[in-house]
C-alpha cells in the first residue's frame, strides 16, 4: 500500500508540474486576445487560426525550406504580426461603429476562410515539424524539453509586453485608450494608429505561440477548433480584458486540464475543465478577479 | 393584399407538396430534404438571434438532440418517438443550466457568445471522450431497425422523408409567427433594445430571454435528432462543436435573420453553393466552399447585416 502511494505521489507532482508548464502558454495564448479585446473591444474568434497559420509558415520554413528554428521564429512573428494589422484594416476597421456582435461574427467568416485556406492549400494531413527535443528527467520524473521551453519563452514574451506597455510611449497610449476611447482621442492620440498597432502586437503574441506550439503539436487546419475554445474560455474566466485575470485562469485551467487527464483521458480534463468554467460562471460572472457587485 | 398573400401562400403550398410527386429524382430530394432539415435548424438560431442573443452554442444543442435519440435506440431500445422527447428534454435542461447564470448575472454579447462557446466546446469533447459508447470522432450509427420501420422512426423512401422534413419545417415557421405576434416578441424587442429600460417598464428580462433560449434549444435539438433520423449517420464535427455552430450563424446572417425565411434562404444558398462545387469539381473542392463562405460571411456584416431576403424585402417595402 505505501508503495502505491509513493508512485500516486510522483505522478501526482508530475502532472502539476505539467499543469504550470502548460499554464505559461495558455497564459500566452490568453494575452494577446486580451490585449486586442482590453484595447478595441473586439474579439477575434479566429484567434486560433491565426496560430494555425503561423505554426504552418514554422513548419514550411523550417522543415520545407531548411532555415534554421532561430532564424524562423522572428520571421513566423512577423508573418502573423503582419496578418493581425490586415485583419484589422480589411474586418474590424469597417465594422468599428457597428454592434459588437457584428464583429465578432466577422471574425467568425475569417476562421472559416483561414480554415479552409489552410485545407486548400497545405492539405489535410498532420504535419510535424520534425524537431524532436529531448525528455528531462528529475528523480523519476519526466518533462519535455519543448514545454519547458514554451513556458520560459512564454514568460519571456509576456514580461516583454509588460514593459512595452509601462515604460514605452505607444504602450501608454495603449493603456489610454483602453480606459477611455473617446477622450483619448480628443487628447490627440491618434486611435487609428494604435489600434493598428495592437493589432499588430496581438498577431506577434498569436506568432510567438505559434512558435512554442509547433514544437508540441502536430500541426493541421482545423487545430484552432482545439486551441480557440479553451483560449476563449480562460480569457472570459479571468474577466475579458483584465491581464493579470487571464494569467491567474491560465494556470488554474492548467492544472484541471492536467490533473483531470492524470485520472482519466485528457479529454475529459478539457471537459472537467468547461465543467468548472460553467461553474464558475455562477459565482464569478465577471471573471475571478472581479469584484462581487 | 391579404387575399393576394393568401394565393401566393397556397401556390407556395401546392408546390413544395406537388414537387416529390412529380419530380423523383432521388438526389435532388436528398437535397431538398438536407436544405428543409437546415432551414429549421438555421431557424431555430434566429428565433434568438435575431433578438441580439447571439449563441455559439447551438452545435452542442444540435449534438443532444443527435446522440440522445440515436444512444437511447442502441443501447436501451428506445425508439425515437420516446427518445426524441428525451432528447428535447435533455436540451432543454442544458439550455437552462447553461442559459440561467447568464441571464441572471446579465452576461450579454461577448460574454454571451463566448459561454455558449464554450456549451458547444464542451458538447463535442464529451462525445470525443466517451468513445466507448459514441464511437468518437468517428462517428455513429444508429442500428437498422430489426422490426417495425415505424417504430423505429427510419426510412429508406425519401419521398417519406422529405414530407417529414417539410412538416418540421412548416412547423419552425409556425413557431417564428406565434412568436411573432406574441408579446413574448415584444418584451424581446425591449430588452433588446435596452435591458434597464424594459426591465423599469415591467417586462422579467431573465424569464422572457429564459423562455426564448429553452425554445430556440428544443427546436434545435429537434433539428439534431431529425438530421440523425435521415442520415443514419453522426459525427461530432457534423452535429456538434463550434464548427457547426457558426455554420449556423453564418447561414442565417447571409439569408437575413430578422425575416421568417431569411434562415431558409440561408440554407438553400449555403447547401446549394457546397452541392454545387463538390459535384463540379470533386475532392478538389475540399475547403472551397468554406472558403467562399468566409469571404461571404465578412462581406455580408459589412456591407449588407439584414442578410439577402432581409435587404430585398426593404427595398420592396421602400419602392411601395
Amino acid at each position: 500500500m505505501q508503495d502505491f502511494l509513493d508512485i500516486f505521489d510522483i505522478y501526482l507532482l508530475e502532472a502539476v508540474l505539467n499543469g504550470i508548464l502548460l499554464g505559461g502558454v495558455l497564459a500566452l495564448l490568453a494575452l494577446g486576445l486580451n490585449l486586442v479585446f482590453g484595447v478595441i473591444d473586439v474579439i477575434w474568434i479566429c484567434y486560433a487560426e491565426l496560430i494555425m497559420i503561423g505554426m504552418y509558415a514554422m513548419f514550411y520554413l523550417v522543415s520545407g525550406f531548411g532555415v534554421s528554428y532561430w532564424l524562423a521564429a522572428p520571421l513566423c512573428i512577423l508573418l502573423v504580426a503582419a496578418l493581425g494589422a490586415l485583419l484589422h484594416l480589411l474586418v474590424i476597421e469597417p465594422l468599428l461603429s457597428a454592434p459588437p456582435i457584428n464583429q465578432l461574427l466577422a471574425t467568425g467568416g475569417v476562421l472559416f476562410f483561414l480554415q479552409s485556406f489552410a485545407t486548400v492549400v497545405f492539405g489535410i494531413d498532420f504535419r510535424n515539424i520534425g524537431i524532436q527535443l529531448p525528455v528531462l528527467g528529475i528523480g523519476e520524473m519526466h518533462f519535455s524539453y519543448a514545454r519547458l521551453l514554451a513556458f520560459i519563452a512564454a514568460l519571456v514574451g509576456m514580461v516583454a509586453v509588460y514593459i512595452f506597455m509601462k515604460k514605452s510611449y505607444v504602450g501608454t497610449a495603449i493603456r489610454a485608450i483602453a480606459q477611455d476611447r473617446e477622450i483619448m482621442a480628443l487628447m490627440g492620440v491618434d486611435t487609428r494608429r494604435v489600434y493598428l498597432i495592437t493589432s499588430a502586437l496581438g498577431g506577434a503574441l498569436a506568432g510567438l505561440a505559434a512558435c512554442l506550439l509547433v514544437l508540441l503539436y502536430d500541426v493541421h487546419p482545423f487545430i484552432g477548433l482545439s486551441i480557440g475554445p479553451i483560449t476563449f474560455l480562460i480569457c472570459v474566466l479571468g474577466g475579458l480584458g483584465n491581464f493579470i485575470g487571464g494569467f491567474v485562469a491560465a494556470f488554474v485551467f492548467a492544472e484541471i486540464i492536467s490533473l483531470g487527464g492524470l485520472f482519466s483521458d485528457l479529454e475529459w480534463g478539457y471537459v472537467l475543465a468547461f465543467g468548472f468554467f460553467i461553474l464558475m460562471m455562477f459565482i464569478r460572472p465577471r471573471g475571478l478577479l472581479a469584484r462581487r457587485s | 393584399m391579404t387575399a393576394r398573400y393568401g394565393a401566393w401562400l397556397a401556390l407556395a403550398a401546392v408546390l413544395l407538396v406537388a414537387l416529390p410527386l412529380v419530380h423523383r429524382d432521388p438526389y435532388h430530394l436528398h437535397i431538398m430534404v438536407l436544405i428543409l432539415i437546415w432551414s429549421f435548424a438555421y431557424t431555430s438560431w434566429s428565433m434568438m438571434g435575431r433578438f441580439g442573443l447571439t449563441s455559439l452554442g447551438h452545435g452542442g444543442f444540435m449534438g443532444v438532440g443527435a446522440y440522445v435519440t440515436a444512444l437511447l435506440w442502441n443501447h436501451l431500445g428506445v425508439s425515437p418517438w420516446l427518445g426524441i422527447p428525451i432528447a428535447l428534454v435533455c436540451a432543454g435542461a442544458l439550455a437552462l443550466v447553461v442559459a440561467y447564470p447568464c441571464f441572471r448575472f446579465r452576461i450579454t454579447g461577448h460574454y454571451f457568445a463566448l459561454v455558449t462557446l464554450a456549451l458547444s466546446g464542451i458538447v463535442l469533447q464529451v462525445i470525443t471522450a466517451s468513445r466507448d459508447y459514441t464511437g468518437g470522432s468517428l462517428g455513429y450509427t444508429p442500428e437498422a431497425a430489426t422490426g417495425s420501420k415505424l417504430l423505429a422512426l427510419q426510412s429508406s423512401d425519401k419521398t417519406v422523408w422529405y414530407f417529414g422534413a417539410l412538416a418540421v419545417w412548416v412547423a419552425g415557421l409556425l413557431i417564428w409567427f406565434l412568436v411573432d405576434r406574441s408579446m413574448m416578441r415584444h418584451a424581446m424587442e425591449a430588452i433588446s433594445e435596452d435591458e434597464d429600460a424594459a426591465a423599469a417598464a415591467g417586462v422579467n428580462v431573465t424569464a422572457e430571454k429564459l423562455k426564448i433560449t429553452v425554445l430556440s434549444a428544443l427546436m434545435t435539438a429537434l433539428a439534431g435528432a431529425v438530421y440523425c433520423q435521415y442520415q443514419m449517420f453522426i459525427s461530432p464535427d457534423t452535429v456538434s462543436g463550434i464548427a457547426v455552430s457558426l455554420q449556423m450563424v453564418f447561414a442565417a446572417v447571409v439569408g437575413g435573420l430578422y425575416v421568417a425565411l431569411g434562415p431558409t434562404v440561408g440554407a438553400v444558398i449555403t447547401i446549394l453553393l457546397a452541392e454545387v462545387l463538390r459535384v463540379g469539381f470533386g475532392t478538389k473542392a475540399v475547403g472551397w466552399d468554406n472558403l467562399i463562405y468566409g469571404v461571404l460571411l465578412v462581406a455580408f456584416i459589412i456591407f449588407l447585416p439584414k442578410g439577402i431576403l432581409g435587404s430585398l424585402l426593404e427595398r420592396v417595402r421602400v419602392r411601395r
